[in-house]
């Protein structure tokens, strides 16, 4: 009796939850319906698109799953902690993300798809540093950038070096996998820190002419791999090789096109069944939902991204600290250019790039990732009032 | 913080604008242009894949199986597969090759598509469908294949049905071959280039060609999902096959095969012999008994594609073009089987049929001496008697006589060539509409016709008659072929007196097939109707219903009075006994089933006579007409005669079991269970 009088007197669980400012009333809802929302429509596709590997199995959904789930608890651990104090420890995080990516060049690090990316953990398990240093390089460029120089709002010019070179060294050695796929997104994602950061226009400008110059120096001095070359070929000219290069993107078009508005129905895709679309579980993902969901699934889809970008902004916009701001329109940004490159190529209007989908491709590292960037702009959300 | 806001508001309008982009983009795809992909999903992710039908038979007149399908494990190669091989798929055929023990080289040349400048053997059939490589794999060697999958990518056993042959060589021309149908027939056929495939099959030749459309039935479409490595996933979508009907012919198999030895034995037994026909009719009925004709070849050459050498050697001189049915396709000269019509002629022409007539051993005819058989003179003759002993003069004399009437070498303006006309009316030189392909027309020399050849070739002859043939050695021969290309040249048109007495005799330029002369003489012996032949009797379907029963058009009348038919036929009925077949026929029992007939011994420019014999059995009311044609076979009497008293030996059953048991041909039909076999009776 007395227990239960105790009980009773000590507000529950839920009801401390459902007060005025709790931290989880004040978490963006909307967001976070569109996120798993997002997540339960990759994991039936991912079923879908994996489950004629072997006769009667369900594919890779289950690993799929617990991915997920692993990456709700990250999400839910990294919106509890304050982003002032991730701002502390902003360097350490990009130091572990340099280490991983420099363990990837070791011994330990392993090829799988082409791509020296990995490393592996043992029991089927592997992880992908690259998609960890999205969130130590924007981590850092969020810190450096916090502080603006005396009595303006502009980032001072140590700080855009420091920026540069952290960009530089982590792009560097993902471009050493070779992975032009990820380095492209921590590329947007220093270059958007420096544009919300307020960086003068004309820095801009010269940083972009910089930058085309040394894309121009890449592809003359051929450094990058031929079959990236040819990508871009392709996407310019598909009939240039359609059995090759021009295989993919011809097959992801049939594939979402013949879906029409109202597509084929889960698992009843018939481009999916018979795997027409090479890696239609990770980076061409976007030709199931396509395929078997049609218009109003992609477009479903598109606006699930929407939100999750809209949100974002809204959380940058609203956020009263610089660090809180420029992580938002980062990891915004991060998503915007993977969505737009992602589903981009798979309908034939980006060259194709080894790019998951958010949320909805299988990739436990890329979803982990995905998953922490949700829980900073969580953690943003939550104590943005505290200042005001 | 407000140059942060304004930037982030700017961030906020890239954002939505790509987003838009993406949206604007997806609707193109999926909706403006989602049919356009959806059809283009469809063709790579589904095979359309043909369903043969199953073949109907064809039977003969009790339902015995002239040609049937049997299954065969039948090994395939995927063309597109191999074509992706980094060496073209030429390990893979090295292996194939070792399994069925035939050249790789072989195997190559069979899998090439047909185009020009490429001949057989190649696939005339579709590039996407695998091409049929061997249809005798035992099932050992399918089995090595099938289990060794991944050694042999590409190539595939099935069970496919492919035509049979129970007579083997008998028949073969008549019978008719498979050949996978060309795109641009299937286009013809059915208006539909999609379905086409290349494993389909289509008659080429004899009945299989004729009855095509019934005995093909209708195919079936498949269409099967694949994944993109071609493995079949499940089938989507099914038309089940229409199987084809059978084709119950009134050829009797037994006699098919006692006319097909005969045949072959008057070959062997007349030294340079080159081709032979027999041809027996029911006299009854104008239903085709049997039509053999040699050389022959067996057909299952044809099966699973012929190779290039074994369709070089059924083309070539050597083997003596088996392909070419002598029944239907010979053109000989008929010699005195053809006096028939000359007889006829007489009467039409006014001769008496109770008259007598003078049979001197030679009749000057223009100026020069036409002889009889030998030049030995027969006396004073009743047609009667001039038939059985085969006179040639009093032919001769009166179609000579009607030359002159037509106005000789100045003819009226319309002569009434009654000699040709009258032999036109016994059904030669036209087709007898019989129900094969490509039959000959055979030939009737008239003024017409002469004409119509001097236009053609007055040119060279002319030129010929003036510089005149240098490149022939023999200076003999040379002169007097510059002698006749110069009496070619200025009155090549006209009929002159020689070509009238030859045609009276069935020497000269007159030609007719085998099966023409066997007509005649079947409407001269029964009812003096002309019939144009049928081979097919009946469509039946395979459960046993009969579709369609193929009549016997009848086409022409005999110019004969009853009594005049049967005069002559009279006349006929004693030559075995004691005329100039009583040799061959010498052992008979005439008295139980007594055959007439008129032998022919046609002589032909350089080479040796054509031996022909035109019989019938019984004479009362006969049953049988048989024709024997042995080109390059001497006498009338001497071969052809023996090959038809064979004939008649296995059908009645003299010295052997009776083909036609009781001598009797059936009337009904074969019945059939409703499961498609026939009931023996």
């Amino acid at each position: 009796m007395i227990a239960r009088a105790v009980a009773v007197q000590r507000p529950s669980l839920f009801q401390r939850m459902a007060q005025e400012n709790s931290t989880v009333r004040r978490l963006d809802g909307l967001m976070l319906v569109a996120v798993a929302g997002l997540c339960v429509i990759g994991t039936l596709l991912v079923w879908s698109s994996t489950r004629t590997w072997a006769p009667g199995s369900t594919g890779l959904v289950k690993k799929h799953l617990l991915n997920e789930a692993l990456g709700l608890v990250v999400c839910g651990l990294v919106a509890m902690v304050d982003h002032r104090v991730m701002r502390a420890y902003a360097p350490l995080v990009f130091l572990l993300s340099l280490v991983g990516l420099g363990l990837v060049l070791t011994p330990l690090g392993a090829t799988i798809n082409g791509s020296h990316s990995w490393i592996l953990l043992g029991g089927g398990f592997a992880v992908q540093p690259s998609e960890f240093s999205k969130v130590g390089l924007l981590l850092i460029i969020a810190m450096l950038l916090a502080q603006p120089s005396e009595g303006t709002d502009r980032p001072r010019g140590i700080d855009m070096a420091l920026v540069l070179l952290a960009a530089g060294i982590t792009i560097g050695l993902v471009m050493l996998q070779p992975d032009l796929g990820t380095g492209m997104v921590l590329a947007v994602i220093a270059a958007s820190g420096l544009i919300i950061a307020g960086v003068r226009k004309r820095w801009i400008v010269l940083l972009a002419l910089l930058s085309g110059a040394g894309v121009f120096a890449v592809i003359y001095f051929q450094m990058l791999e031929p079959y990236q070359v040819a990508r871009f070929t392709a996407f310019v000219d598909p009939s240039v090789d359609p059995r090759g290069v021009g295989y993919n993107s011809t097959q992801s078009l049939i594939a979402i096109g013949s879906g029409q508005l109202l597509g084929k129905g889960l698992l009843g895709g018939g481009q999916t069944t018979g795997r027409f679309v090479p890696e239609q579980h990770t980076d061409f993902i976007f030709t199931v939902v396509g395929e078997e969901f049609g218009f109003l699934g992609s477009v479903t889809v598109v606006i699930l991204l929407g939100i999750v970008l809209m949100r974002g902004l809204k959380i940058a916009r609203e956020c009263e600290d610089r660090f809180g701001t420029l992580v938002a329109g980062m990891i915004v940004c991060w998503f915007a250019f993977q969505t737009f490159v992602n589903v981009g190529m798979t309908i034939g209007i980006m060259p194709i790039t080894g790019l998951p989908l958010p949320f909805v491709s299988y990739g436990g590292t890329a979803t982990f990732a995905n998953l922490i960037a949700v829980g900073l702009l969580q953690a943003i959300k939550v104590r943005r009032r505290t200042f005001t | 913080m407000t140059r942060m806001r304004a930037r982030l508001l700017m961030l906020h309008v890239l954002v939505l604008a790509l987003l838009a982009v993406l949206a604007v983009r997806l609707w193109q795809v999926q909706v403006v242009r989602g049919q356009e992909f959806v059809t283009r999903a469809t063709e790579t992710r589904t095979r359309t894949v043909i369903v043969p039908a199953v073949r109907g038979q064809i039977l003969d007149s009790s339902g015995r199986p002239l040609v049937r399908n049997k299954t065969a494990l039948v090994v395939s190669v995927d063309r597109t597969q191999l074509s992706r091989m980094p060496d073209g798929g030429l390990a893979v055929l090295k292996k194939l090759s070792a399994v069925l023990g035939r050249p790789v080289k072989d195997l190559q040349q069979r899998i090439r598509p047909c185009g020009p400048g490429v001949g057989k053997p190649c696939w005339t059939g579709s590039p996407y469908q695998p091409v049929p490589l061997d249809e005798k794999v035992d099932t050992r060697e399918a089995l090595q294949i099938l289990e060794r999958q991944e050694e042999f990518p590409g190539v595939t056993a099935e069970i496919h049905s492919v035509r049979q042959y129970p007579g083997g060589r008998a028949g073969a021309q008549m019978l008719g071959y498979l050949q996978p149908v060309t795109e641009a027939e299937l286009e013809k056929r059915e208006g539909l280039k999609a379905a086409f495939s290349g494993v389909d099959l289509v008659g080429r030749d004899g009945l299989e060609y004729v009855y095509d459309q019934a005995l093909r039935g209708k195919a079936g479409l498949r269409r099967v999902q694949v994944d993109r490595m071609g493995k079949p996933l499940g089938v989507e979508a099914q038309t089940t096959p229409v199987p084809g009907d059978h084709l119950v012919t009134s050829i009797d198999a037994r006699v098919q095969a006692v006319v097909e030895k005969a045949v072959n034995k008057a070959m062997k037994n007349a030294p340079g012999a080159d081709g032979g026909a027999g041809v027996v009719l029911d006299a009854r009925t104008g239903r085709v008994v049997a039509l053999a004709s040699s050389p022959g070849y067996d057909p299952e050459i044809w099966a699973g594609g012929i190779s290039a050498r074994g369709y070089q050697w059924l083309m070539s001189e050597k083997s003596g073009k088996p392909l070419v049915s002598r029944a239907i396709n010979g053109q000989f000269a008929p010699g005195s089987t053809f006096k028939v019509t000359s007889v006829t002629s007489m009467l039409r022409a006014g001769y008496p049929l109770k008259g007598t007539y003078t049979c001197p051993g030679s009749y000057t005819v223009g100026g020069r001496a036409f002889n009889n058989f030998r030049g030995i003179g027969l006396g004073t003759l009743t047609l009667h008697t001039a038939l059985v002993k085969s006179c040639d003069t009093i032919f001769y004399r009166s179609s000579y006589e009607q030359y002159l009437k037509d106005g000789g070498r100045t003819p009226k303006k319309k002569p009434k060539e009654i000699f040709a006309n009258v032999a036109r009316q016994f059904g030669f030189g036209k087709p007898t509409g019989i129900d094969l392909p490509g039959e000959s027309a055979g030939r009737i020399p008239d003024r017409a016709w002469k004409k119509n050849l001097w236009n053609q070739t007055s040119a060279t002859n002319c030129e010929r008659s003036r510089k005149g043939y240098p490149e022939v050695k023999d200076r003999a021969r040379a002169e007097f072929l510059k002698r006749l290309a110069l009496e070619n040249c200025e009155e090549g048109f006209l009929l002159r007196p020689g070509d009238a007495a030859n045609f009276s005799i069935g020497q000269g330029d007159v030609l007719v097939t085998p099966l023409q002369l066997a007509r005649a003489y079947m409407a001269l012996v029964s009812d003096g109707k002309v019939r144009s032949p049928r081979i097919g009797w009946a469509q039946v379907r395979p459960d046993g219903k009969v579709v369609k029963t193929i009549p016997v058009p009848v086409v022409g009348k005999l110019p004969l009075t009853e009594k005049e038919r049967l005069y002559i036929k009279n006349a006929l009925s004693q030559v075995a006994a004691d005329g100039t077949a009583a040799g061959a026929f010498s052992g008979w029992p005439m008295d139980k089933i007594r055959v007439g007939g008129k032998t022919g011994t046609a002589e032909v420019w350089g080479k040796r006579d054509t031996s022909w014999f035109a019989s019938f059995a019984p004479t009362k009311n006969p049953q049988y007409v048989v024709v024997a044609m042995i080109s390059q076979g001497g006498m009338g009497g001497s071969t052809a005669a023996p090959a038809v008293r064979e004939i008649y030996e296995g059908i009645y059953g003299i010295k052997q079991r009776a083909a036609v048991p009781g001598g009797r041909l059936t009337t009904k039909l074969p019945k059939f269970a409703p499961d498609g076999t026939v009931i023996r009776r």
